[in-house]
């Protein structure tokens, strides 16, 4: 069977990894290429980039380290941030990637899913959403977590599906950067709408966190950013600890 | 000089980047004069059978590949693997190189008709390598090892030339081998430290030393 797996994710601004709570007060924290490799030989299953420059400087630099982390990080990649087009996905993979995750780009064209899919294959195709509790239902928020688009979370998650995503990263606004745990409750609802592997984000604060998380049998892998980048959740011992619960993981 | 074979399908950034890693020459051509002075070839593939057959074809490499497998180890992975079959039904039937006895055959309904329709398909993530016979390509890999995998079809009536397999369901071939011609539907070239060491056990292969099976 496939294993569990463990996702850091790398927000990239102008060059550099940075980690925000709650979507604000974004920190400088490190060279993107010296922790994509840390986290490679640290065993992480997988690594994300996001690109949240807006600059074109910004968007330059960007694909300059991804194709420095992808001549030396032999580990799937994901990269997203910016994708708005085929062109786009064309110049992520040209760089290196081997998934490409939209998110605002797709609730602008839904048909983005579909046509991505159909050039690129399912497997290629992540869909990202960042979903807040809003008047006792879960809205999708585009633009980086900025903007209510009104959308309900669990029908684009079919909808997604539908068009031919290969894979959902839902990442929950509500408990992004707390650290007291996944959105269990968004996420199993997620899991009963749409048929996919589910990367579960936000929230991740303790080894504990993840296992609890992985009793969830819909949940394919668990993501953060903040608790691996500071050091405070080793990846090796957090596999370990993981393995000792009795959860399939990769050592 | 590890020869990668360039017929316009998928991204090579990985498999050079890994090759480079391990201080390993190689370079992406389709030139048959470079596979023919090549000491090892790797022809890579990702997409659909078909249209990627037909992309081989269309560079003329076909014969040469064939006459080279005789001469020195080829290494097939994931897609570029299928292709070493003899035909595959993805979106039809298509004929593949047939230089290994088996076929391609769809995932899905085997999935389903083995109890497991809720298993995703594409098969994708890291898997166990469960070795069933000892290998040159293997001398660097330990037991119980995870490569990556991300497919849809897999190699079946293959039995003659498998030498591994990950359980997804059913035994989902992961490494075959028929003479100097190896093939791994997973992606050493994704899978880490233990397919680096699994590239460089490859690179090891001489003509000789890899011997006939």
């Amino acid at each position: 069977m496939v294993t569990k797996r463990i996702i850091p994710c790398l927000d990239v601004r102008d060059g550099r990894v940075v980690k925000g709570t709650n979507f604000t007060g974004l920190r400088d924290l490190a060279s993107p290429v010296e922790l994509a490799r840390r986290y490679n030989a640290d065993g992480a299953d997988e690594l994300v980039f996001y690109d949240i420059t807006a600059s074109a400087e910004g968007r330059a630099l960007f694909t300059d380290i991804l194709e420095q982390v992808a001549r030396q990080v032999f580990i799937p990649l994901t990269v997203g941030g910016g994708i708005n087009s085929l062109a786009d996905f064309d110049r992520v993979l040209g760089c290196g990637a081997d998934k490409v995750s939209v998110n605002s780009g797709a609730l602008k064209s839904p048909a983005l899913i579909d046509e991505a899919a159909r050039r690129y294959g399912s497997q290629c195709v992540v869909l990202s959403m960042d979903v807040k509790r809003v008047n006792g239902g879960y809205h999708v928020f585009a633009k980086g977590g900025r903007e209510d688009t009104g959308r309900d979370a669990l029908e684009w998650a079919a909808e997604g599906a539908r068009r031919g995503a290969g894979e959902l990263v839902v990442n929950s606004i509500d408990t992004d950067g707390v650290r007291r745990g996944f959105d269990l409750e968004l996420l199993d609802a997620v899991c009963t709408r749409a048929r996919l592997p589910v990367v579960a984000s936000g929230g991740a604060g303790s080894r504990e966190h993840f296992a609890e998380l992985f009793t969830h049998p819909g949940i394919d892998a668990g993501l953060a950013a903040g608790i691996f980048h500071t050091g405070l959740l080793p990846i090796p011992q957090l596999k370990a600890y993981l393995r000792g619960q009795g959860v399939e993981v990769r050592l | 000089m590890i020869a990668i074979v360039d017929y316009g399908v998928g991204n090579l950034a990985s498999l050079t980047g890994s090759l480079t890693s391990l201080g390993l020459a190689n370079e992406v051509t389709r030139r048959p004069e470079k596979l023919a002075s090549a000491s090892h070839i790797i022809l890579p593939g990702v997409g659909a059978f078909g249209d990627a057959m037909q992309k081989l074809r269309d560079t003329g490499l076909v014969p040469v590949l064939r006459a080279q497998a005789q001469k020195k180890p080829l290494l097939g992975i994931c897609l570029g693997m299928q292709l070493l079959f003899e035909k595959s039904y993805e979106f039809g039937e298509h004929a593949g190189l047939g230089l290994l006895h088996g076929e391609v055959r769809p995932l899905g309904p085997d999935l389903a008709a083995a109890g497991y329709p809720g298993l995703k398909v594409p098969h994708m993530g890291w898997n166990r390598l469960d070795i069933l016979r000892d290998d040159p390509l293997f001398a660097g890999t330990r037991p119980g090892e995870h490569v990556y995998y991300v497919h849809s079809f897999y190699a079946k009536r293959c039995a003659g030339a498998t030498l591994a397999t990950s359980s997804y369901g059913v035994p989902v071939t992961g490494v075959v081998r028929g003479g100097l011609v190896y093939g791994t539907q997973f992606h050493p070239e994704k899978s880490g430290d233990a397919g680096l060491r699994m590239l460089a056990a490859f690179a090891a292969l001489s003509g000789e030393r890899a011997g006939k099976l």
